[in-house]
């Protein structure tokens, strides 16, 4: 039953896998420099400035990542962009890694013991410098774990950007599965792919989660 | 920039849009509820004092949870209709939806559980109660309540999951939606219609499990605030 799926059909597919990487990374790259500018926003005075960030990360976190695909693909032309599935599937997984990023890392900003900031006041550092040397250091070690855990959803929300056309493995396993009619062994490679990206990634983050929460005991 | 914004659709086929929000309404609720129950039960299973039951639930927890819901619905829908086993889709997705959704839970109660002081294991065991009678009145409850807004998060977001059964053509609100957008032709507004839906279905379930968290969590209604 299962002859018609062969060695050829893996090759395309880790070529899929490839760019299921690709947007991957991207999705944590710029979705982390974007969460980043987010969390220093979450947790600044300026109250207008932690509203907006706010007001982003509910409305991001209460929508769909496959509506928000749909809508970047379909609206980014009406703008005059014409996009390629891939600019669109970017934005899309951007927009939504930067919310959860964004909580994650001001709720780590936050978790920095409030005598910190003061102690760092006291010792007349200026505001980047309390930033870069006080709180930061600590904040990583608090935000690592989680941030290496939401990478996992990075990878596996990056299957969405099949269905407005990216061909990543996802998209790819469609087309093989439509050529082979082998749906079960098809999706049951590419669900050992995703599996053989995230699991490593969800052991590193239980493994910084023991260290770090030993080191602070 | 000559586009024409027309959300005139609405005005015909807010019925299909009405059907879709009740139909992912649904699906949510009744995927949170067995979602609760199965993961329950795997949290239980793995504080058992069986290796076998507990690795069992390490492979299942592990293997949903690294990988992507749409590549578990298609699994569920495709694959094991080809071995045999069809459903309709609405079956796949409700399905797919709870084994996806119950690994999530049972990581979120099991972290409650072991979050429990063994002191008050030690007083259960000195009162002598039976094993089942200290899982179910000294371990569940403390341990859920503790971890009720993580279990509300996941819940939200999966109801926002729902959305993706629409790619193995279970009846919902996306459904709906790219149905209207391929009459219409109103793919942006449409899409940007039900991302209000979205938000809006989230909001009020937010809502909803805080009033339901006062109203079985006692002590959350006398503090005022979780724990």
């Amino acid at each position: 039953m299962f002859t018609n799926f062969s060695l050829v059909h893996i090759q395309v597919l880790l070529n899929g896998l490839l760019w299921t990487v690709i947007l991957s990374m991207i999705s944590f790259v710029f979705g982390g420099l974007v969460g980043f500018a987010l969390a220093l926003g979450g947790i600044s005075k300026n109250r207008a400035v932690a509203g907006l960030v706010n007001a982003y990360i509910s409305l991001v976190q209460g929508t769909p990542v496959l509506i928000l695909m749909f809508v970047i693909y379909f609206g980014l032309p009406i703008v005059g962009i014409e996009v390629s599935s891939l600019v669109a599937a970017s934005v899309a997984m951007v927009i939504f890694s930067s919310a959860f990023l964004g909580t994650i890392w001001r709720a780590s900003l936050q978790s920095v013991a409030r005598t910190q900031w003061e102690a760092a006041d006291c010792l007349a550092l200026s505001g980047w410098q309390r930033m870069g040397l006080v709180v930061l250091p600590q904040a990583v070690r608090i935000a690592t774990p989680p941030t290496v855990g939401f990478m996992v959803q990075i990878v596996k929300n990056t299957s969405l950007a099949s269905v407005i056309g990216m061909a990543e493995v996802t998209y790819i396993a469609k087309q093989v599965n439509a050529s082979t009619f082998q749906p079960f062994t098809t999706y049951l490679v590419i669900a050992l792919f995703y599996f053989a990206i995230c699991f490593p990634l969800s052991v590193l983050s239980r493994r910084f989660e023991r260290i770090y929460s030993v080191s602070r005991r | 920039m000559s586009y024409q914004f027309s959300f005139s659709f609405i005005e015909k086929y807010w019925p299909l849009l009405f059907d879709g929000t009740l139909a992912t309404i649904r699906m949510s609720i009744i995927v949170t509820v067995l979602g609760f129950i199965l993961g329950t039960l795997c949290a239980v299973a793995s504080s058992s004092r069986h290796t076998s039951l507990r690795i069992l639930v390490a492979i299942y927890v592990e293997s949903i949870r690294n990988t992507p819901l749409l590549v578990q619905l298609f699994l569920v829908y495709f694959g094991l209709a080809s071995l045999g086993l069809k459903y309709s889709a609405e079956t796949s997705a409700l399905i797919g939806l709870t084994i996806n959704v119950g690994a999530y839970s049972s990581e979120i109660i099991r972290a409650g559980l072991q979050a429990i002081h063994p002191g008050q294991l030690e007083a259960a065991d000195t009162l002598g109660l039976s094993r089942l009678q200290v899982l179910a009145g000294v371990m569940l409850p403390p341990a859920l309540e503790k971890v009720y807004p993580a279990l509300v998060s996941q819940y939200v977001l999966l109801m926002l999951a729902t959305s993706v059964a629409s790619q193995i053509s279970a009846e919902e609100l996306t459904g709906a939606a790219s149905r209207i957008q391929s009459i219409t032709f109103r793919s942006f507004e449409v899409y940007i219609v039900i991302l209000g839906i979205y938000l809006a279905l989230s909001f009020a379930m937010r809502g909803l499990f805080r009033l339901l968290g006062l109203l079985i969590f006692p002590r959350q209604r006398r503090l005022g605030t979780n724990l």
